[in-house]
């Protein structure tokens, strides 16, 4: 059993797992972080970004003028931006079976797997990853397509230009991967490969294994996969939270007893506590609002957002923030919040009982009847007459290099009285604002990340005791900039076996037995004898049959009756098949009893002798010869078949058949 | 137990199924190990708190997210109409149904739901209403599936029942319409839309008594549409406060309606509707034309019976009842031609409206009933819910086209089947691997055997190679060896009598791995043949062929072999 690891992003994996006959992929999260070193998209003309200084090399040479930008300090592409690609040439993707996805997240990278690399197999997943993962993707897709950029840089990737490029584009991995982003029709191309799953449906490949996915608690529809043979069971944990927000709580009991629980998708911010963090958004917000200012939210359409605008309902009556407009504005707002109040099935307890009444689980429901929340496709359009402010807008995209929050941050990044309040913890803000510097707006970091930390995955583990654990490198050692903090690692024993980008691992894992099916005429016909107390056997002779990956025994043939007929019969014919054995033998043979048995069975003249190691039974007028050991039994005799087949069976009877 | 539901014909302790069959004395928790409900329709989940609570049972009750939403407030719904209308007594009450509705465990569609260690539940999509399922219930490798009510054909807001091949050993499906082949639903809903047209424009009222969830949200969706395209101003009301409520639900689990409905719900949700209006029981005297859904379905109580009242003795008026009615029941009457019908207090009201049936229920027809069992291919065959001639003739349809047993118990009949289920065991991978090997070129007339030991502990069945049973087991293996002497005519020396031996046996035995070896022996696969001198006869050699019981085939029939001698060779 292999694993090979595509991706060198812990929280957006992509690994390949081997296993019996199968190749699955387990989720193809796309690490967006690359368009960090990009320049803003703006959905209005920018003067202040179209003249910013071109950045040239110090010999003078001018060839990057066109391709590179500076802004206090730090250099820019400037061009269409490009996402990091899980490898595509550690292992032939059209080799891949199957694709099991984690949660909406992790399947950004899907469109690139699916329509480039000759895969033909089937993607599952449940249905909210589906729908919201769709939504993800179509406003990213929007959002790159609405501001059609002339420009494609390419010559700063080359690898002698880009060592002598500043920091961090000096340092940006595997830039001749990078692409630009996918369009809608390949998105659709590649969502019609999904098919849908609920939690702890049994989804059989092959008849060979069998994939289960399980609720992970971290997001609408996101899941575990347990991947199990009849002896063996891999667990696939990924982004899992043990938190009560708005998903069905995670399943852990299921994740019991796995020979190896490959872990990936923990907390970003393991020293950030989710519940702190979204008690200081909310005071900060206020204190905006009430001195006169705005805030602005960079998010994604999804998750995390429902659990704000949850807080906010009950919040703002309190704050007295009742009259200030809440703008929710992206292509896919409308959608996303409908979406939401439709996935009963999968919300956790409290959620689901509102349906029962019948009521819409979120409470965003009400705050868009009372007016208090309005959501808009974009800045143009309808928001641009309802438009009031001091205002709270959320929107994407958390990147600060695409959206429409592009806008709103050279909007209102002059004024000190404005705020912006970081929340997804995927992107450093520090880099993302790096394009709009100097700022005079308030910055807030309030990263919400629900993942399992530390502490939460040792005592996970501890519950479900996996034999191994496989996880990428960044988690068996503290994080770089806290290298003195030990507790923020994974500690388990045995140790976890790590991974990183491009390596491919061969899984401790010694497969000992199949599961093959006795058929019931064969079940019939054994014969157990009890050996030990509560022990016994069978010896079993049958016919092997496989079929799909599963194995059936039968019972032997009967013996075909030799036709009586005139037909000369071959040589040949007669010739045994000697890949028929006779069972083993065991135990061991009383001489006493095995002479007396002779006598009884007409033998005469029998003579027994001591030897070293045994006896020797002398049968003097058949001239035959019986050395009897205590692990051996030898008849030497003439070549008279009867009386050997006679001596052969009362040999038999002493001894046990395997 | 498979539902729980309740005659609607009825009035008195036949309207509950008679669950000493199960047990006379003795709690039905100790008999049951769980209640499945297939969908929120009363003659399927009626009985549940009179079963649960009266009866007692404590065990837990599985059904789908939105039949457990929508179940107890149907049961309510019912609970009045018999308490507080017609004033019964013994009956359950609403404290009842509540702690009826706790026992109950959620199940999504192809989750696989762990009974206890052996049992699993897994529910598939039954169109029929929201929140129908089929479920297939599994012990090892014996499975039922039972379908409860379904449609294989979707409609305007439901998909389709499906189910993939699973092979059970038994299917107990539902036979509502055992005979009937609908016509094409397209076809049904323009006579249901032509019927409804005529009446209102010469001013008549159109009664269609529906049960508050289901078919009532497929014909509003029908009218709203006509509506509209016809720009037609008659009323449309719909009665009870259920109605809003239940279009609710429809909305909340989008889900489980069709691809269409669910595609589109973001645009436009189709159960908003603009010309459906809430009925006030003071409407039905309006003059002038009106469409009216009223509850229940059967005309059997309720507002839909009050409003037939007021109605009945007018021509003009229609009454459609679009579903199946149970016998007993004023619908059932009025539909099988009686147009003079005995009310309470010896009244007798004569019905003069026009009387029309439109086959909207959405049962599978015997076509979808067959397409089900070709899906899901089960061994036999149980019909159910349905009528006993009409099944009949389905049981002889199944019989012939798919050579399985059908069977139609009546009530308290039972059925009793066999089946031969295979036993799993583990196979050592080292033996398994030997035998694919070797097994590469399958002979059809000399199946390979595969020999091993079954070693039985407990409930734990592995089968391993012989050594390895001997080896787990502590056990040294005894050898048991022969060893025979062929005399044979032959003056020439040892080293010739064992060419000759090799070349005989090499020119006969030509699948076999026949080896002349350094040391002056010959090899036949294991066997070992040496040749020594006569002691007494130099004219004789005395060939000695050795063998393990293993070989015992093999080492007997070279001594037969030997013994008749060497062919003469060529000068």
């Amino acid at each position: 059993m292999k694993l090979y690891c595509l991706s060198g992003h812990p929280t957006l994996p992509c690994n390949v797992l081997k296993f019996k006959s199968t190749t699955i992929m387990l989720d193809c999260g796309l690490d967006m972080t690359s368009t960090l070193n990009f320049l803003p998209l703006p959905l209005v003309q920018s003067p202040r970004l179209s003249n910013l200084p071109s950045w040239s090399l110090k010999d003078g040479n001018a060839f990057l003028d066109k391709e590179l930008k500076e802004c206090s300090g730090h250099v820019f592409v400037d061009s269409v931006p490009e996402f990091c690609l899980p490898e595509t040439e550690l292992i032939d993707l059209s080799t891949v079976d199957v694709i099991l996805i984690s949660n909406y997240h992790c399947m950004m990278a899907l469109p690139y797997i699916t329509e480039h690399t000759g895969f033909t197999g089937t993607v599952y997943a449940t249905e909210p990853t589906l729908q919201i993962g769709r939504l993800l993707m179509e406003e990213l897709v929007n959002f790159i397509e609405r501001v059609p950029k002339a420009q494609s840089a390419s010559f700063w990737k080359n690898k002698d230009v880009q060592r002598l490029l500043p920091s961090p584009l000096k340092d940006a991995v595997e830039v001749s991967t990078w692409r630009r982003c996918y369009s809608m029709q390949e998105v659709n191309s590649a969502l019609s490969k999904i098919q849908l799953v609920g939690y702890s449906q049994k989804i059989e490949l092959f008849g060979a294994v069998q994939v289960t996915p399980l609720s992970s608690g971290y997001a609408l529809g996101s899941s575990n996969w347990v991947i199990q043979s009849h002896y063996e069971k891999v667990s696939y944990v990924s982004g899992s939270s043990l938190l009560t927000t708005h998903p069905q709580p995670m399943d852990q009991a299921s994740l019991k007893n796995s020979d190896v629980l490959i872990l990936t998708g923990l907390t970003q911010i393991p020293t950030a506590n989710p519940d702190g963090m979204v008690g200081e958004f909310c005071s900060n917000l206020a204190l905006t609002v009430r001195n006169g200012g705005n805030v602005l939210v960079p998010c994604y359409p999804s998750g995390v957002i429902y659990d704000l605008l949850e807080c906010l309902y009950q919040y703002i009556d309190s704050a007295g923030l009742s009259n200030v407009p809440f703008y929710f504005i992206s292509p896919v707002a409308n959608s996303s919040l409908e979406f939401s109040q439709i996935f009963a099935e999968w919300l956790c307890h409290n959620k689901q009982t509102k349906v029962y009444l019948p009521e819409p689980p979120f409470p965003h429901a009400e705050l868009i009847q009372t007016n208090k929340l309005k959501h808009y496709p974009s800045i143009h359009g309808d928001f641009s007459n309802d438009f009031r402010q001091p205002c709270v807008v959320f929107t994407g995209h958390p990147s600060l290099r695409f959206g429409d929050v592009v806008h709103f941050l050279e909007l209102w990044g002059k004024s000190s009285l404005n705020t912006v309040i970081f929340t997804e913890p995927d992107f450093s803000y520090l880099e993302a604002l790096a394009p709009y510097q100097p700022l005079a707006m308030k910055c807030i970091y309030c990263p919400i990340d629900t993942r399992l930390n530390f502490i939460q995955v040792s005592n996970l583990l501890k519950e479900v005791q996996p034999l191994h654990v496989v996880c990428p490198e960044q988690y068996t050692q503290p994080p770089p900039t806290q290298s003195h903090r030990m507790d923020l690692m994974i500690d388990c024993q045995p140790p976890a076996m790590s991974y990183h980008r491009a390596e491919v691992l061969a899984l401790p894992f010694k497969r000992r037995y199949e599961k093959i099916e006795i058929m019931p005429e064969l079940a019939d016909s054994l014969v157990p004898i009890e050996i030990k107390p509560g022990i016994s056997l069978a010896t079993v002779s049958a016919v092997l049959h496989t079929k799909d990956n599963k194995h059936v025994l039968q019972p032997p043939p009967r013996p075909t009756q030799p036709t009586s007929g005139k037909k000369r019969k071959r040589v040949s014919d007669d010739i045994p098949d000697c890949k028929v054995l006779k069972p083993l033998l065991s135990g061991s043979i009383p001489v006493e009893q095995f002479v007396q048995t002779l006598e009884k069975h007409g033998f005469s003249d029998i003579k027994v002798e001591d030897t070293a190691k045994g006896h020797i039974v002398l049968l003097q007028e058949a001239e035959t010869l019986i050395q009897i050991e205590e692990d051996s039994t030898h008849i030497i005799c003439d070549s008279d078949e009867m009386l050997r087949v006679r001596l052969r069976d009362l040999v038999l009877k002493f001894l046990q058949k395997f | 137990m498979l539902d729980c539901g309740m005659h609607m014909g009825f009035n008195d302790d036949r309207r509950f199924p008679d669950f000493s069959y199960i047990t006379q004395n003795g709690r039905l928790t100790d008999f049951l190990d769980c209640v499945i409900i297939s969908h929120f329709h009363l003659d399927h989940c009626g009985a549940l708190p009179y079963f649960s609570e009266m009866v007692g049972y404590d065990g837990p009750i599985y059904m789908t997210p939105p039949t457990q939403a929508i179940c107890p407030i149907l049961l309510e719904d019912y609970r009045k109409i018999a308490v507080d209308k017609k004033g019964e007594a013994n009956f359950f009450t609403s404290q009842m149904i509540k702690d009826c509705m706790k026992k109950v465990v959620a199940v999504h569609l192809h989750q696989t739901v762990q009974v206890d260690d052996e049992l699993e539940i897994k529910a598939y999509y039954a169109g029929h209403v929201l929140g129908a399922a089929m479920f297939q219930i599994k012990v090892g490798s014996e499975s039922v599936v039972y379908t409860g009510d379904y449609n294989m054909t979707p409609d305007r807001h439901l998909g389709a029942a499906w189910i993939d091949r699973c092979r059970p050993n038994l299917l107990i499906t539902e036979s509502t319409y055992a005979t009937t082949i609908r016509d094409s639903k397209r076809c049904r809903e323009r006579d249901f839309l032509k019927k409804v047209h005529e009446t209102v424009e010469r001013g008549g009222k159109v009664l269609i008594p529906v049960f508050a969830l289901g078919r009532a949200q497929e014909l509003c969706i029908l009218l709203e549409t006509f509506w509209e395209r016809m720009n037609l101003k008659a009323p449309i009301y719909f009665s009870t406060g259920l109605t809003e409520k239940a279009n609710h639900y429809y909305k909340l689990f989008i889900t489980w309606t069709n691809q269409k409905i669910r595609k589109t719900f973001v645009q436009r949700n189709m159960f908003e509707f603009k010309h459906i209006k809430a009925f006030d029981r003071a409407f039905a005297d309006n003059p002038g034309p009106m469409v009216v859904f009223a509850t229940p379905g059967m005309l059997h109580a309720g507002q839909s019976l009050q409003i037939f009242r007021k109605w009945a003795g007018n021509e003009k008026n229609m009454v459609i009842m679009p579903g199946y009615c149970v016998q007993g029941t004023v619908g059932h009457k009025i539909l099988s031609g009686q147009r003079k019908l005995e009310m309470e207090g010896r009244q007798v009201l004569e019905v003069k409206m026009q009387v029309e049936y439109m086959s909207f229920s959405a049962h599978a027809d015997a076509k979808g009933i067959m397409q089900l069992i070709g899906q899901a291919e089960p061994e036999h065959v149980l019909l159910v819910h349905g009528e006993a001639k009409k099944m009949e003739f389905l049981k002889q349809k199944i019989e012939q086209e798919f050579r399985v047993n059908c069977y139609m118990p009546a009530n308290g009949e039972t059925v009793t089947l066999p089946t031969s289920p295979s036993i799993p065991v583990g196979i050592s991978l080292g033996l398994l691997k030997r035998e694919m090997a070797q097994g590469l070129l399958p002979d059809a007339k000399k199946p390979r055997l595969l020999q091993g030991t079954l070693i039985m502990k407990d409930s734990n069945f592995r089968l391993v190679s012989s050594e390895q049973a001997l080896k787990e087991l502590g056990l040294a293996e005894h050898q048991l060896r022969f060893t025979c002497r062929v005399h044979l005519h032959d003056a020439r020396k040892e080293q010739e009598t064992v060419m000759r031996v090799y070349s005989h046996l090499k020119s006969i035995l030509k699948d076999h791995c026949v080896q002349h070896l350094p040391d002056g022996s010959v090899t036949v696969e294991s066997i070992l043949i040496q040749a020594a001198a006569h002691s007494e006869d130099p004219g004789t050699k005395v060939l000695l062929v050795s063998w393990t019981y293993q070989d015992e085939e093999l080492g007997s029939y070279l001594t037969s072999l030997l013994k008749k001698g060497l062919p003469q060779a060529p000068s």
